[in-house]
């Protein structure tokens, strides 16, 4: 499927650009993009550090695991294939938790941790995204925000006389995606399954 | 409500830094040995990121500059039309699970032109707050720990997409409209 996404974006880009006569900014929008993937990455390099190091202090403390055995009900639901203790389900909480509250820094190094320890229950296939990887990006994805702050910000600066009207709004088409996220998830696995993919 | 949960917000990170060391400590982990043990690994999951990151922002960089991104924006325009989206919140919705800075800039247009407080301001404001940038949380994380097949996730996060924004619109009409 990414495979099919990649390729038309090239495609359709290289030939749209050919066909409006100005086929040369494929160029430099080649080499723009590139450099905002390698930009992001380095910008990631001072976060995931720091969290991994708090995470490590966390685990070793125990409030990995106390978490992961806290939410078990819940986890336990969206997650039938990680084992119930597993240090995984406290990553992917501590990461949904900082995904509602808006910490865009704190989440994704959580979630790539989460990845980590979700890659680490994978015996043969490591190419290829496990049932309880799928389900955890489809909740990432779409996850409730409680608080979008940096379109707030954004309202603010252009003189809104009421920041934070579209919180209401946000919270409930956020609850909607999240819902049908993992209701799509569901289903998908299952169809996936049958055709033994 | 909202006071409590942005202050909730403000504390959240401060409280962790302050109880996670101190309950290590009491467990009698040697605190500041451990933070590196795990810090060590910061640097080669950040960099491993790099090959993947630079292949969808390349394809995506391009589909947006060279033109082909309108072309989809007035494809899909019937369609979104049908679930009742405004004209001028197209290249926003089809922008927002490709590219983040692209549709805050496309927001912060809109924002500017049309006014906050308008119903378009609202609506777009709504849809910007939604839902993360698919593609870029799919590529970041399977590249973080080199999956290359990524199976329904494609199909599974537009869907979730396309529900938040068929969500905002009929929310934005119901409370703004």
């Amino acid at each position: 499927m990414v495979n099919y996404v990649w390729l038309g974006m090239m495609i359709c880009g290289i030939l749209v650009a050919a066909f409006n006569g100005r086929v040369e900014v494929v160029t430099k929008a080649a080499l723009e993009g590139a450099q905002t993937g390698v930009n992001t990455a380095i910008d990631l390099i001072a976060i995931i550090t720091f969290w991994l190091g708090i995470m490590k202090l966390a685990e070793k403390a125990g409030i990995v695991q106390g978490l992961a055995t806290l939410m078990r009900p819940v986890t336990g639901m969206l997650f039938p294939s990680v084992p119930r203790d597993h240090p995984a389900m406290g990553a992917i909480i501590m990461n949904i938790s900082a995904n509602i509250l808006g910490l865009g820094n704190a989440a994704t190094p959580m979630g790539l941790i989460a990845m980590k320890e979700l890659q680490s229950l994978q015996q043969h296939d490591k190419k290829t995204a496990s049932d309880a990887m799928c389900t955890f990006l489809a909740l990432n994805t779409s996850c409730i925000t409680l608080i979008p702050t940096t379109i707030i910000g954004i309202r603010l600066i252009y003189g809104s006389q009421d920041p934070t009207s579209i919180v209401g709004t946000t919270i409930f088409a956020t609850a909607c995606g999240m819902s049908m996220g993992i209701l799509a998830d569901r289903i998908l696995r299952g169809l996936y399954k049958r055709q033994g993919r | 409500m909202f006071s409590l949960v942005s202050e909730v917000s403000r504390w959240a990170i401060p409280v962790v830094l302050l109880l996670v060391p101190l309950a290590a400590h009491a467990r009698g982990v040697k605190v500041f040995e451990t933070f590196v043990e795990g810090a060590e690994d910061g640097f080669n999951t950040a960099i491993k990121t790099i090959p993947y990151l630079v292949a969808m922002l390349v394809a995506i960089s391009v589909f947006r500059a060279s033109g082909a991104m309108n072309v989809l924006v007035s494809v899909l325009s019937p369609v979104l039309n049908l679930v009742g989206v405004p004209a001028e919140v197209l290249p926003h919705a089809v922008m927002r699970p490709l590219s983040g800075g692209a549709a805050l800039g496309i927001s912060t247009d809109i924002i500017k032109n049309h006014g906050p407080d308008s119903f378009i301001g609202q609506l777009v404001s709504t849809m910007q707050g939604t839902s993360d940038t698919t593609f870029y949380v799919l590529t970041l994380y399977f590249g973080s720990v080199g999956i290359t097949r990524y199976r329904y996730s494609v199909i599974s996060g537009l869907i979730a997409d396309f529900t938040t924004l068929a969500a905002s619109v009929y929310i934005a009409h119901k409370v703004f409209g």
